[in-house]
């Protein structure tokens, strides 16, 4: 797979002097689902923005497909569809019509069997006479994808595509965007939903204070930050922690029942071993054990904070 | 150049006047019959004739002038500042589209519908008074030289209004008594002298002067003068839109 956008030192200082993007620097690849995760304020939608036109940048360059987005805009936006975070609808426009006219200002001709399938895959075929205000906020949202797709672009921008959506609604927006993932659509979508960079991304750009943490697989990401917590229930109470199992840290439940181990997936020894050994040594009887994986919620803010200290 | 973006926001402001094009018919026609009744039988039976004029055609042009200016500043201000307020322009600017082909989008449906307007006006007129237009070419490139440049400038409203108050108040404190004091009812010799100097910086005055040339062979001013005053006003107007276009003033950050 090859890098469909290329984004280089990309950096956006606005008018009263507030830099809200600092040299960002990121590949996305053809094909793939990146979720752009961060805090409110963090710079999500300035580089969004920028990428897509609506924002001029201060310096630094990006291409879509090879094509400068400032110098050869024009081939560069054809290629990208953008979904915004607010529903900017005009009210009393119809359905249809929306589409038709997002296709038409993107420089496409008139294509009614085009707009008939976009429509039919948002399952708004059937509303596709009514006026936009007529409409759920789901449907409104389903609206603005539509018109993102309307051109056939192959680089889609989600900004924050399920905030403030119900769960059901928000599993509805991610099966659209795993459709349209398998289509062979690059995606970006930022969001502040630590699940659902976690549902859906390959990989994660985690971006705070206009610059960008890192970027890694969604997968390694967990493994490489994700701590384990091993909770073990007992078959009696303790009052308090034994002394032969004082140097293993561990955290004991208000009722003496359960205990609790943290460790590192990643480190060399994980001192599980030693715990059990020491556990019956202690001669205490494990009632049962079990383990869970943080998610990438506590990982990120673990990274966030773990940033904040090292300022 | 985008010829379908041009084409696509240019049919999409259309519609928005063909779902009133009942409004957009009826109101003219009342108000025109409205003018003629108060001015025209009221009025311009006491007055009789200006310039050699019977009054009731007389201010014909200057009813027509008056409407298109205003439809045009209102349709192309309503026209881009409504996309600013419903936020759907952040596709207009995220489209592969310079800012000239948005431009002669809006401005271009503004004209035409202005122009409608002026066209039912002069419809209208016809139906009361016995109507005569010397100069048809020099009428109709008038016309829409006028439609143009107020809609060029009504562009620069719309986008420069912060909220509804702010599109209304150019319009309202500036458009109106230039319209009005440019002799759209009375021809400027009727003014006292001061007055009548004072007209002649008002660019709307060489607009009616122009344009009822064009109709009855009399003006206040030479056409020629007239002609250049508009082609002035178009030429400052598309220099606006230029510079904005160049600095994004108000529309991109």
């Amino acid at each position: 797979m090859s890098a469909i956008l290329e984004i280089r030192d990309l950096r956006k200082v606005y008018d009263g002097g507030f830099e809200a993007l600092k040299g960002v620097t990121l590949d996305i690849e053809e094909g793939e689902i990146l979720a752009l995760l961060g805090p409110n304020g963090a710079g999500k939608t300035t580089l969004i923005s920028t990428l897509c036109g609506i924002t001029e940048p201060t310096s630094g360059t990006a291409t879509v497909a090879g094509y400068d987005i400032k110098t050869q805009y024009r081939e560069a936006r054809k290629l990208i569809g953008l979904v915004p975070q607010e529903i900017n609808l005009e009210p009393f426009s119809y359905v249809e019509t929306n589409l038709h006219f997002s296709r038409g200002i993107f420089g496409k001709p008139r294509d009614t069997a085009k707009v008939e399938e976009v429509l039919r895959k948002l399952a708004l075929w059937e509303k596709r006479s009514n006026r936009v205000r007529e409409l759920s906020g789901g449907m409104k949202r389903r609206v603005l994808i539509g018109k993102a797709l309307a051109h056939e672009p192959r680089v889609l921008f989600l900004d924050e595509p399920t905030a403030g959506v119900d769960v059901s609604l928000r599993k509805e927006m991610w099966d659209v965007v795993a459709e349209l993932k398998k289509q062979g659509v690059t995606i970006i979508l930022t969001t502040h939903y630590i699940e659902e960079a976690e549902a859906m991304a390959d990989r994660v750009a985690v971006i705070r204070g206009g610059e960008i943490l890192m970027v890694e697989k969604t997968g390694d990401l967990m493994r490489r930050l994700g701590r384990k917590e091993l909770t073990v229930e007992l078959r009696e109470p303790l009052a308090e922690i034994p002394a032969p199992l004082a140097e293993y840290d561990l955290e004991l439940s208000a009722d003496g029942l359960s205990l609790t181990y943290r460790y590192d997936t990643q480190a060399d020894r994980t001192g599980i071993a030693g715990l059990m050994r020491a556990f019956s040594e202690a001669g205490i009887i494990l009632r049962d054990l079990h383990t869970s994986q943080s998610s990438l919620e506590e990982i990120f803010v673990g990274l966030v904070e773990g940033e904040g200290e090292a300022q | 150049m985008n010829l379908r973006a041009v084409q696509a926001i240019y049919m999409n402001e259309m519609q928005r006047f063909f779902r009133t094009i009942l409004q957009s018919f009826v109101s003219p026609v009342i108000s025109t019959s409205l003018y003629f009744v108060v001015f025209g039988a009221a009025i311009g039976s006491r007055i009789e004739t200006v310039e050699g004029v019977s009054y009731g055609a007389f201010i014909v042009p200057g009813l027509i002038m008056l409407s298109v200016i205003m439809q045009s500043i209102s349709n192309a201000s309503f026209g881009i500042y409504f996309p600013k307020f419903t936020g759907t322009v952040f596709e207009l600017l995220s489209a592969p589209i310079n800012f000239l082909e948005i431009v002669i989008g809006f401005v271009g449906a503004a004209a035409t519908k202005a122009l409608f307007i002026g066209m039912v006006i002069l419809g209208t007129a016809a139906v009361f008074i016995d109507l005569t237009i010397l100069h048809p070419v020099a009428m109709v490139l008038f016309l829409v030289l006028t439609c143009l440049a107020f809609a060029l400038l009504g562009f620069i409203i719309g986008i420069w209004a912060k909220n509804f108050e702010q599109l209304q108040l150019v319009p309202l404190l500036v458009v109106t008594p230039l319209v009005f004091l440019g002799g759209s009812f009375y021809s400027t010799e009727m003014l006292p002298p001061v007055w009548q100097t004072i007209t002649h910086f008002n660019p709307v005055f060489y607009l009616i002067s122009g344009f009822r040339w064009a109709f009855f062979g009399v003006a206040d001013v030479a056409v020629g003068w007239s002609l250049l005053a508009v082609a002035i006003f178009f030429a400052i107007c598309l220099g606006l839109v230029a510079r904005i276009f160049q600095t994004g003033w108000r529309i991109r950050d």
